[in-house]
C-alpha cells in the first residue's frame, strides 16, 4: 500500500459526489432506505465491543463477576469511577502510562526528523548510489521486526541499553524510519522544482532550503507521519515486551500481567485498556484526516 | 556549506559531500538496528541455544518438526488463506454500499476506528465479547437468550427421584409399574431450594381416582423431615414433564402443576411405566466455548476482520473514487444491469488497487502476534500458535533458545520477502 501513498496521499475518500452508486440503483428509493438501515446496524456492531469494554471499566469488580455490561440499562445506578481512581492511583500503573509518554514522544520526534533530513537528501541533493539507498528503504518498509529482536537485545545488552527507554526509543525509531523517509521521501519529491532551484540560485545552502523551503510546505506530510508513528509507537506491545524492564514498561506490557485471570479480573483489564485507549482516540478523533491518510500511506508496517 | 550558485542547470543538488549530514543519522540507526541485526539473526539461526557450537541447519530441521511449531506454520496458513481475503471482500462490499450514502465518512470513521487502537486493548475488547459465562460475555449472551427462547432450559438442572427409578437414555423409569387409580408419589432431591419456582405450592397427596393415575412430584428435603415423605413445609414441583409408557411406547404426556401434582385421565387398562423425561434436568445452554481449543483461531480472526475492515474501506473507497465515470456510464448506455457493471467495469479496473490492499493485509497477517497473545488463555495458547508468537516464545518465553528463535526469525522473513520484491517493483514502476 505504501505503493499508491502518492495517489491517496490528499484525496483521502469523501463521498457525496453526484454520481450513481454502483449497486445502489438496483435497489431503487425503498432499496436505498433500507441498505442504509443495514449500514447503520453494521456501525452498531462495530462499536458495540468497544462500548462493552467501556461500560465494564465503569462497573466494580461485583457487579462485573455478577451480570454483563448490557444490564446498565436496567441499572445505571452502578456506574462509578471507582475502577478509574483506583488504577491510577496505583503507583505502578500511572508509571506506565507516563512511560508511554516518555517512549512515544522521542520516538516520534526521532524520526520526524531523521526522516525529514534523510528524505531531502533522497529526493534533492544527487549522490551515487541514491536510487539503490531508496530502492533499499523501499525494501524494510516490510520488515518483520522479529529479525531484529535477538541480535539488538544482545547489542543493547553490550551498551547497557537493555530494559531502558531508551533502548525502547531507540528500536522503535529504527522500524519507524523507513516507512517515515518512504512517505516524507514522496512527498519531497512532488515539490515543485522551481521552488528548489530558485532558492539555489539565491545562494541559499542546501540547509537552509530544507528548513525554509521545504518543511513549510510539507507540513500535512509531517503532520500523518507524527500521528502516525506516535499512535505506532503508542500501540506497541511487542517491543517494549524485550526491550523493557519493570521500571521502564509502556502501560500494555504493565497490563499483560493481570491477563491470567481474565474473567475475575474485568475491572482491572477493562479500565487499563480503556485508559490506554484515551490517547489514541482522542488524537485519532481530532487528527482523522492525518491519520487516515499516514495509514493508508504506509501500513505495511 | 555555502555555495555560490554557478550553474543553473537544474538538477538536484550538486554535491554529494552535502547529502552526509542529511543521510548519516537515519543511515546509522538503519545499520546498527536493522541491516547488521538481519545479518546477525541470518548467521545466529546456523548456531545452538548457547551460540557456541555451529550446528548447520539443524535449527531450520527441527523448527519443520517440532509440534508446536507445525501448528504455528498450519494456523499461519489458516490466517493467510482466510483473513486477508475475508477483509477485501468486505471492503469491496461496504466501499460500493457506502459510496452514494450521505453518512458514509461518518460509517467509514466509525469502521475505522479501531484501527487507531492498540492490538492489545482490541485483543482485551474482544476477549471479554468472548468470554465464555453467559453473564459477561455478549456473544454467548445473545446466543443463550435466542437458544432460551426456543428450547426453553429447563428448571431443575441435576434433580433426579430419591429412589425407585432408574435412569436411562429416554429419562427416570420408574422400577415398578403402575396403573390407573394409583398415586404415584415422586420425591425429586439434587434441587437447590431456591431454583424452586416462586409460584410453587405446598406438596400435598392427592386422591386416588377411578381411572386415572395420579401423582405428584415434590422436593423431598430430608433434612428436617422425613426423606420420601410429605412434610409440611415441602413444596411441589411446578413444570415437571411426566410420561407414562406401555411396552416402549409413551402412551400419555403431561406437566405438573403449580403444587407438583399430574394426573393422567383416560389411561387404558394395564400397567404403565412412569418416566421422568431427561429434558427435565438437563444443564441450562451456557453458550459456546469460543475461547477453546477448537474455535480460538476463527475467534482472534474474527476480531482482526473489526480492526482491518475499516482500513480495506478507506483504501477501496479511494481508489473507487478514481474510476473514470465514462467507464461506468458507457457500459450502462451499452446496457449493462449493474451486477454487470460492477462486475465488468468496477472490479477489473479496482485490481491494482485490490491487490495492493490485498498484499498488505498478508504482510499484516504474517507478523500477526498481540492478537493471539492476548486473546488465546493460556490452555488455549499452543491451538491459537502463530509463527511470530513462536519466535517470541522460543526466544524470550519459556524457550530461551536463540538459535531455534533466529530460525524462525529468518523464515518470517523469507515468507514477507516476497511482498519486498512486490513492493520495490511497484515503487520502480511507478517512477519509470
Amino acid at each position: 500500500m505504501t505503493l499508491v501513498a502518492e495517489e491517496v496521499r490528499i484525496e483521502v475518500p469523501v463521498s457525496g459526489s453526484p454520481r450513481r452508486g454502483v449497486l445502489s440503483r438496483v435497489f431503487g428509493r425503498l432499496g436505498n432506505g433500507f441498505m442504509q438501515l443495514f449500514l447503520a446496524v453494521v456501525a452498531v456492531f462495530w462499536l458495540v465491543p468497544v462500548f462493552g469494554l467501556l461500560i465494564a471499566s465503569l462497573r466494580d469488580e461485583q457487579a462485573n463477576t455478577a451480570s454483563g455490561w448490557w444490564t446498565i440499562f436496567t441499572k445505571p445506578a452502578e456506574l462509578t469511577l471507582r475502577n478509574y481512581a483506583e488504577l491510577v492511583a496505583n503507583q505502578a500503573v500511572w508509571q506506565s502510562f507516563l512511560n508511554t509518554f516518555y517512549i512515544a514522544v522521542p520516538a516520534t520526534v526521532l524520526v520526524v526528523v531523521m526522516a525529514s533530513l534523510a528524505s531531502y537528501a533522497l529526493s534533492w541533493i544527487e549522490f551515487p548510489g541514491r536510487e539503490t539507498l531508496t530502492v533499499v528503504v523501499v525494501g524494510l518498509l516490510v520488515m518483520p521486526i522479529q529479525v531484529a529482536l535477538i541480535p539488538v537485545a544482545k547489542l543493547f545488552g553490550a551498551f547497557g541499553l537493555f530494559g531502558t527507554i531508551t533502548g525502547v526509543v531507540l528500536f522503535h525509531v529504527a522500524f519507524g524510519l523507513p516507512f517515515a523517509i518512504f512517505l516524507l521521501r514522496n512527498f519531497f519529491a512532488g515539490i515543485p522544482r522551481d521552488l528548489i532551484e530558485a532558492a539555489r540560485m539565491d545562494g541559499a545552502t542546501e540547509w537552509v532550503i530544507f528548513k525554509r523551503v521545504v518543511l513549510p510546505v510539507a507540513k500535512p506530510a509531517i503532520a500523518s507521519l507524527t500521528i502516525f508513528q506516535f499512535l505506532w509507537v503508542w500501540n506497541d506491545l511487542l517491543v517494549a515486551l524485550v526491550f523493557a524492564d519493570q521500571d521502564s514498561a509502556p502501560i500494555t506490557v504493565a497490563l499483560r500481567a493481570q491477563l491470567r485471570q481474565f474473567g475475575t479480573n474485568i475491572d482491572v483489564l477493562a479500565t487499563g485498556a480503556f485508559l490506554s485507549m484515551i490517547v489514541p482516540l482522542a488524537v485519532f478523533l481530532v487528527f482523522q484526516k492525518y491519520f487516515v491518510q499516514g495509514v493508508l500511506a504506509g501500513s505495511t508496517k | 556549506m555555502k555555495r555560490l550558485s554557478s550553474s543553473v542547470d537544474a538538477a538536484p543538488g550538486r554535491s554529494p559531500r552535502q547529502a552526509i549530514p542529511f543521510l548519516l543519522p537515519a543511515l546509522v540507526v538503519l545499520a546498527a538496528l536493522v541491516l547488521y541485526p538481519l545479518v546477525f539473526s541470518l548467521i545466529r539461526s546456523f548456531f545452538d541455544a548457547t551460540g557456541d557450537e555451529f550446528v548447520g541447519l539443524s535449527n531450520y530441521v527441527n523448527t519443520f518438526t517440532d509440534k508446536r511449531t507445525l501448528i504455528a506454520f498450519r494456523n499461519n496458513v489458516i490466517w493467510v488463506v482466510v483473513a486477508p481475503a475475508a477483509v477485501t471482500g468486505l471492503g469491496l462490499i461496504f466501499a460500493v454500499l457506502t459510496e452514494r450514502i450521505r453518512w458514509a465518512t461518518a460509517f467509514r470513521l466509525v469502521l475505522f476506528m479501531p484501527m487507531a487502537i492498540s492490538l492489545f486493548a482490541s485483543g482485551i475488547i474482544f476477549r471479554l465479547v468472548y468470554e465464555e459465562a453467559p453473564n459477561q460475555g455478549v456473544v454467548n449472551a445473545v446466543m443463550v437468550g435466542v437458544h432460551d427462547v426456543f428450547s426453553p432450559s429447563s428448571q431443575y438442572p441435576n434433580a433426579r427421584p430419591r429412589s425407585g427409578y432408574t435412569q436411562t437414555e429416554a429419562g427416570f423409569a420408574a422400577d415398578a409399574p403402575a396403573q390407573a387409580g394409583d398415586v404415584i408419589m415422586l420425591p425429586l432431591v439434587g434441587v437447590n431450594a431456591q431454583q424452586v419456582p416462586a409460584q410453587a405450592l405446598p406438596a400435598s397427596t392427592p386422591q386416588a381416582g377411578a381411572g386415572e393415575l395420579r401423582g405428584v412430584v415434590w422436593l423431598d428435603v430430608s433434612l428436617n423431615g422425613n426423606a420420601g415423605k410429605i412434610d409440611g413445609i415441602e413444596r411441589g414441583l411446578p413444570g415437571i414433564a411426566v410420561e407414562a409408557v406401555r411396552d416402549g411406547q409413551v402412551v400419555a404426556r403431561t406437566t405438573t402443576g403449580d403444587d407438583g401434582r399430574f394426573t393422567f385421565p383416560d389411561l387404558a387398562r394395564g400397567e404403565v411405566v412412569v418416566r421422568l423425561p431427561l429434558s427435565n434436568f438437563e444443564l441450562p445452554f451456557r453458550g459456546l466455548t469460543w475461547l477453546g481449543e477448537s474455535l480460538i483461531t476463527p475467534v482472534i480472526i474474527s476480531c482482526w476482520i473489526w480492526i482491518m475492515t475499516g482500513f480495506a474501506i478507506t483504501f477501496i473507497a479511494a481508489g473507487l473514487s478514481a474510476i473514470p465515470r465514462d467507464a461506468l456510464e458507457a457500459a450502462r448506455v451499452d446496457g449493462a444491469t449493474e451486477w454487470q457493471v460492477f462486475r465488468r467495469v468496477t472490479v477489473p479496473l479496482l485490481s491494482p488497487v485490490l491487490l495492493v490492499v490485498f498484499v498488505t493485509l498478508v504482510i499484516n497477517v504474517l507478523k500477526i502476534f498481540e492478537l493471539v497473545f492476548v486473546i488465546a488463555p493460556g490452555s488455549a495458547q499452543e491451538e491459537a500458535n502463530v509463527l511470530a508468537l513462536q519466535m517470541w516464545q522460543v526466544s524470550f518465553g519459556t524457550g530461551g533458545d536463540q538459535g531455534a528463535g533466529s530460525a524462525l526469525a529468518v523464515i518470517l522473513f523469507l515468507l514477507v520477502a516476497p511482498a519486498m520484491l512486490f513492493n520495490i517493483r511497484r515503487f520502480r514502476r511507478e517512477r519509470s
